[in-house]
C-alpha cells in the first residue's frame, strides 16, 4: 500500500492488483482461478488476492473483461511496499519475472507499536531511492511541485473518506460495512486525483442529507456491528441481506479505515508518505490493534465485535492471538470469530456462517 | 392446557418435541433429515401429535430450529440451534453452565449464566473433527455398526491414539493402526477421545458441563472423556437428542405467555 503518489507525480498510470484481487473475488471468479495458481505452485494456504490473480493471469481471464477492457495491463515497472505483508512482493516479482520487467519496493517495518522517528526516517530513504530507477522508467524527472500537489489532492481524499466512514457514527447509521467496501474503491485507487476528490465530496453530502432526513442504512436499526478483518468479498450482498434482515447494522471496520492516511502533508512529501503508509492498522502490534478497535468501539457505539478469521490472510486476521477475549473482557461486548477467506471460498461455509451471525444476534438480544 | 411444538431440523436426525403449559414432554419424534426437510418436520409432527393425542390445531405455538429451520413452513418462528439447546439444556438444570452440543455436522460450546442468557458460544470451524461425522468415517472404516461403537469402546483395555487434526488423516492412521494388528475396540476408543480432544481445543469452561446431542445419546463414553478433558463435573442433559427440539418447544411456550 502506497506511495502511489509518487508513482502518479512521475506521469506512470498506476494500476492495483489488490483491486483485481477484490474485483476476482466480488465476482466471485476467484474460487475457479485459485486453483490454477495452485497447480503452477502457489500454494492454498497463501495469500487468495494473489493465487486469485495469479489464476487470472494464467487463464487470461478477468472481470475487466465484462467493462469491455481487455484485462490486467502489462507494467513497464512493479512497486510494492511490504506494510501489508510480504506476499504483495512475491505476488509483484511473479509479474517482474513474467515481463522481464524491474520490481522495486519498500521494506516497512511490521508489529510496530509506536512509530519511531528512526522507522520513518528508515523509510523516508527508501521511498527517496525510489526516485531516480523510476524516473529512468519513466524517462523524466520527478517536479516536486506536482508531487506535493499530489500528496495534497491525496490528503483530500483522505479527509473525505474519513467524513465517509465517521457518518456511520450517527444512530441509526446511513451507511454499513458492506456499502463501505464499494464505496472505498476511489480511495485505493484514485487517491491523487482530483476524481476521488470529487467523488467523496459528492457521497459526504449525500451521506449528510441522509442523517438529517433520518434515512438509516439498516431499516429499524436495532443492533451495531464492528467487522474486524478482511471482507468475504464473494459473499458482501448475502451478508449485507442476513444483517439488514437481522436488523443489525455492521457500521465499522478497520479494514476501510485502513485508507486513511492522516499523515500525509504536501508541505513534507517524502516523510509524510513514509509515515502515513507505515502508520497503517496492519503493520502495528497486537497492543497498538487492541487500543485502536477499543476506541473504535467506543466511537462508532457498537454492541459486539464479529472477527473475520481469513484462512490465507494472516496478517489481517486479528483473533489468532487472544484478542477478542482480552477485548472482552476489556470492554464487555461479545464476539464472534466467522472462519473464512477473503476470496478462497473453498474456506467458506455458508451454513455454518448462517448461524452463527443469526446465534449472535440472538446473544445480543438477549444482552 | 395449551400444547407447544418444537423441532429441530439437524444435519443428520430431525427430532420434535411437543409440551404442554408445564413444560412436560406429551410426545415427541425422530427421524432422519433426509432430503426433504418439510416432508420429514410433517412426518414428524403427525407422529408427536398422535402420540400425544393432539391435533395440530391443539398446539398453540411452535417454532423451528437446526439446520433446515427455514424449511418448517408452518412453524411460527425460528432460532438457531444454539438458542435452543442451551435453553433445553438450562430448563433442567437451571443455573450456570457450559452446555457442549455435538451433533452429526459441528459441535458448539454454549456458556449460559445462571439465568440461562447467553454469555458466549463457539462453532467448531469447517471441519468434521470433533463432530459425529468423524465417528461415522471411522466406523465406516473399521467396517462396524454406528451403534456398536459405544460398547466396542467400553470394553477397550489399552487406547489407540489418533493424532491427526483432519478426519481424512485420522483415517488414514486408523489404516496403519489396522495393519498393525491393533484392536477396533482400542482403535474405537482412540476416536471418542480425538473428539473429546476436538471439543477441548475450542474454548476454555469454567462452569459445570451438560452435553447434549444425539452422538452423546448413543455413545454416553463420550461425556466421561468430556470430563476428563475438561476436569469439569459433566451431565448428560436428560433426552439428549432432543434437547434442541426441546427447547425450541420451551421459546415457543414463552413467545405465547
Amino acid at each position: 500500500m502506497g506511495p502511489a503518489e509518487l508513482l502518479r507525480a512521475l506521469g506512470f498510470n498506476v494500476y492495483f492488483p489488490e483491486n483485481h484481487g477484490a474485483m476476482l473475488g466480488a465476482t466471485r471468479m476467484a474460487t475457479d482461478l485459485i486453483p490454477l495458481a495452485n497447480a503452477r505452485g502457489f500454494s492454498p494456504d497463501i495469500c487468495s488476492y494473489l493465487t486469485s490473480d495469479i489464476g487470472s493471469y494464467i487463464k487470461g481471464a478477468s472481470p475487466l473483461q465484462k467493462m469491455n477492457l481487455p484485462g490486467p495491463p502489462k507494467a513497464d515497472v512493479l512497486v510494492f511496499n511490504t506494510n501489508q505483508c510480504r506476499d504483495v512482493k512475491d505476488w509483484f516479482q511473479f509479474y517482474a519475472r513474467e515481463w522481464n520487467v524491474p520490481c522495486l519496493g519498500i521494506h516497512t517495518p511490521r508489529a510496530i507499536s509506536e512509530l519511531s522517528d528512526s522507522m520513518v526516517e528508515d523509510v523516508t530513504r527508501q521511498t527517496e531511492a525510489l526516485v531516480e530507477p523510476l524516473e529512468k522508467v519513466a524517462g523524466t524527472k520527478l517536479d516536486t511541485a506536482r508531487l506535493r500537489e499530489t500528496v495534497g489532492l491525496s490528503k483530500q481524499c483522505t479527509e473525505l473518506w474519513k467524513q465517509v466512514l465517521e457518518a456511520a457514527a450517527n444512530v441509526p447509521s446511513p451507511i454499513t460495512f458492506f456499502d463501505g467496501t464499494i464505496q472505498m474503491g476511489p480511495a485505493v485507487v484514485l487517491r491523487g486525483t482530483p476524481d476521488a476528490v470529487d467523488y467523496y465530496r459528492t457521497l459526504v453530502a449525500e451521506l449528510k442529507q441522509r442523517v438529517s432526513d433520518g434515512v438509516p442504512a439498516v431499516e429499524g436499526e436495532r443492533f451495531r456491528i464492528y467487522w474486524e478483518g478482511m471482507p468475504i468479498w464473494g459473499k458482501l450482498s448475502a451478508l449485507s441481506a442476513q444483517f439488514a434482515e437481522l436488523k443489525a447494522c455492521v457500521v465499522a471496520s478497520t479494514y476501510c479505515n485502513s485508507w486513511v492516511f492522516e499523515a500525509l502533508d504536501p508541505a513534507d512529501p517524502f516523510r509524510s508518505m513514509a509515515r502515513a503508509y507505515s502508520s497503517i492498522f496492519i503493520c502495528r502490534s497486537d497492543d497498538y490493534k487492541e487500543k485502536y478497535i477499543e476506541q473504535m468501539a467506543a466511537r462508532y457505539k457498537v454492541n459486539g465485535i464479529l472477527y473475520h478469521d481469513s484462512k490465507t490472510c494472516p496478517n489481517n486476521s486479528n483473533c489468532r492471538y487472544e484478542m477478542p477475549q482480552r477485548l472482552q473482557k476489556k470492554l464487555g461486548k461479545p464476539f464472534l470469530i466467522v472462519n473464512g477467506d477473503l476470496n478462497d471460498l473453498r474456506l467458506y461455509s455458508e451454513e455454518q456462517t448462517r448461524t452463527n451471525i443469526e446465534a449472535f444476534v440472538e446473544q445480543l438480544a438477549e444482552a | 392446557m395449551h400444547h407447544y411444538c418444537g423441532v429441530d431440523i439437524g444435519a443428520s436426525s430431525a427430532k420434535l418435541v411437543i409440551i404442554d403449559g408445564n413444560g412436560r414432554i406429551v410426545g415427541r419424534a425422530l427421524r432422519r433429515s433426509g432430503v426433504d426437510y418439510a416432508e420429514t418436520a410433517a412426518r414428524c409432527l403427525s407422529e408427536a401429535l398422535a402420540a400425544a393425542g393432539l391435533k395440530q390445531e391443539d398446539l398453540s405455538g411452535s417454532l423451528s430450529t437446526g439446520y433446515g429451520r427455514d424449511n418448517v413452513a408452518w412453524a411460527q418462528g425460528k432460532m438457531t440451534e444454539i438458542a435452543c439447546h442451551g435453553r433445553g439444556a438450562y430448563h433442567h438444570l437451571r443455573k450456570r453452565m457450559t452446555v457442549v452440543d455435538i451433533g452429526a455436522q459441528d459441535s458448539k460450546v454454549i456458556h449460559l449464566d445462571d439465568r440461562g442468557r447467553r454469555t458466549g458460544f463457539k462453532m467448531n470451524r469447517k471441519c468434521a473433527a470433533g463432530t459425529g461425522a468423524f465417528l461415522e468415517e471411522i466406523a465406516m472404516r473399521l467396517d462396524i455398526p454406528l451403534g456398536e461403537l459405544n460398547g466396542l469402546a467400553e470394553r477397550s483395555t489399552k487406547e489407540t491414539t489418533l493424532g491427526s487434526f483432519c478426519t481424512v488423516f485420522a483415517a488414514t492412521e486408523v489404516l496403519a493402526k489396522i495393519r498393525a494388528g491393533e484392536k477396533a475396540e482400542d482403535i474405537v476408543k482412540g476416536a471418542f477421545r480425538s473428539v473429546a480432544r476436538r471439543i477441548l481445543e475450542m474454548d476454555t469452561v469454567d462452569a459445570p458441563l451438560v452435553v447434549t446431542g444425539g452422538v452423546v445419546a448413543h455413545n454416553p463414553i463420550l461425556a466421561t472423556m468430556i470430563a476428563q478433558s475438561f476436569g469439569k463435573e459433566t451431565l448428560i442433559c436428560p433426552e439428549p437428542q432432543y434437547a434442541g427440539a426441546f427447547g425450541a418447544a420451551l421459546f415457543a411456550l414463552e413467545k405465547e405467555t
